[in-house]
């Protein structure tokens, strides 16, 4: 297996991009209309919108600022608006983003209103969307993203064909010195074993039972039955799913035969160098990519089996399905069909390639089905009430 | 024609990778050494859901992966249906 080549979009702090958003960036969600008016203004702009960003606290406070610094830094945005109700915490952001290199500038509607603040954030955004519209793509390599994985709507295909195969690829991607990421903490119950084994070393296999038991102890104290409504989801047991073990069993097939991780993250934390990381996640589809996308991950693998439509704003996922019924009944959603592997028609090794061929043709530029289907999910990660 | 698939030779639950009929004679493969099985499907199982290899009395554990799946919490015989009808999860 050799590297392959891309082209893509080398940010300021050498990291590689495959989009080139310019991303209107909301600190709070009383800043939304403003930021939406922006991007209404100027074509070619995004605002995320979202509904959190007042009176948060402790952990959920760090989390918050965490995804905000990180979904501007991610390197699939060429340059950020940023737009609060304050100039305090919008500085903050800006501040985290600009240690990236990349352009970025905060607005606040305090003492302005959000008329003149729409109207400064409009020219500052005519400005960023015309000069990352001239950013050329250039030469990178395959090895140089980083790319997480996770699953939804799984059903019992799911552990046969789109799991190992994301599994084969992740192997391929990080023996050639890639960076990635598996998380969905709970999801993990049943093969929490086989996790635990694949960790690089004992301090790495101690924080990963630690985080895995700490989201174990929060279901078990929250919940009000026996999650046979939650966990295996409908579409999950609809697809032959029976129990979060047989669950779990199939998703971990995504972390491949070979590679080990080499640490755990928190949410939305950053890895600080190549391989493959655990980060303690929701299993929420949308909740889990944003957490992803704002810790730096330019490329999402899906495996669905029941046929997940997520899509994130700046991180395109790819979608796989080994589900012949799912890929004919849902065929716009899904990028690549690896349903032949269930009549051995299709190995995983070859399953595996026609994948990394999937992620270079995504990496150079090709839409991916959630991203023409206009799947735009972003959803904030909150860890408890706010004060 | 594959119908069936089993991911160890410890499973003890195989999936229909196809629709199959009450009574089909069955042919599958164990992912894990290629071999070819042959089984008999006792009701009608929909393409991804589980049939049983044998018989199982209510307290005993499935097996799939080679892992532990769930309880069985109503006594099922070979070739039929597994599902949340009479396999339940050990740990919630």
């Amino acid at each position: 297996m050799t590297d392959r080549k891309i082209h893509a979009f080398r940010r300021e702090n050498g990291r590689v991009g495959v989009r080139n958003h310019v991303v209107i960036l909301p600190v709070d969600d009383i800043s939304n209309a403003a930021c939406e008016a922006v991007a209404n203004n100027i074509k070619g702009t995004l605002a995320l919108p979202h509904a959190y960003g007042r009176l948060q606290f402790g952990e959920d406070f760090e989390l918050f600022f965490r995804t905000m610094i990180g979904i501007g830094s991610n390197p699939n945005v060429a340059a950020v608006v940023v737009i609060g109700i304050e100039a305090g915490w919008t500085k903050r952001i800006v501040d985290g983003i600009a240690k990236t290199g990349k352009p970025v500038e905060g607005f606040s509607i305090e003492g302005n209103g959000d008329i003149r603040t729409i109207a400064d954030a409009s020219y500052k955004a005519k400005e960023f969307v015309q000069w990352a519209s001239e950013l050329q793509r250039t030469e990178c390599k395959l090895s140089e993203l980083y790319i997480s994985v996770k699953c939804g709507e799984s059903d019992t295909t799911t552990g046969l064909a789109s799991c190992p195969t994301v599994g084969n690829v992740l192997d391929k991607h990080c023996a050639l010195g890639g960076t990635a990421s598996f998380g969905e903490t709970t999801e993990l119950t049943g093969a929490e074993h086989i996790v635990a084994a694949k960790a690089a070393n004992e301090d790495v296999r101690k924080q990963f039972m630690a985080a895995f038991e700490d989201y174990t102890r929060l279901v078990f104290s929250e919940k009000t039955d026996d999650l046979s409504e939650s966990q295996p989801t409908k579409g999950n047991i609809a697809g032959g799913l029976s129990t979060i073990e047989e669950k779990a069993l199939g998703n971990v097939e995504k972390l491949g035969k070979k590679t080990k991780f080499i640490g755990c993250l928190k949410p939305a934390e950053a890895p600080t160098k190549s391989g493959m990381w655990f980060m303690d996640t929701s299993s929420a589809a949308a909740e889990a990519v944003t957490l992803w996308a704002a810790s730096g991950a330019v490329v999402h693998l899906f495996p669905t089996g029941q046929g997940n439509v997520i899509g994130n704003p700046i991180e395109p996922v790819i979608k796989l399905s080994g589900n012949p019924k799912t890929v004919a009944t849902m065929k716009e959603h899904i990028d690549l069909d690896v349903a032949p592997i269930l009549q051995g028609e299709m190995t995983l090794d070859q399953a595996g390639d026609a994948l990394i061929e999937m992620v270079v043709r995504t990496a150079n530029g090709r839409l991916t089905a959630a991203e023409a289907l206009g799947h735009r999910e972003f959803v904030m990660t909150k860890l408890y009430r706010s004060a | 024609m594959i119908h069936f698939l089993i991911h160890d030779s410890a499973d003890t639950v195989a999936v229909a990778v196809t629709d199959l009929a009450a009574g089909a004679e069955c042919t599958g493969r164990d992912l894990s050494t290629n071999k070819t099985l042959t089984a008999k499907t006792a009701e009608a199982i929909p393409l991804g859901h589980k049939f049983a290899l044998r018989d199982f009395a209510v307290g005993d554990t499935a097996i799939k992966y080679g892992c532990e799946i769930g309880k069985v919490v109503q006594p099922i015989r070979a070739g039929q249906h597994v599902h949340v009808h009479n396999l339940k999860t050990k740990r919630w």
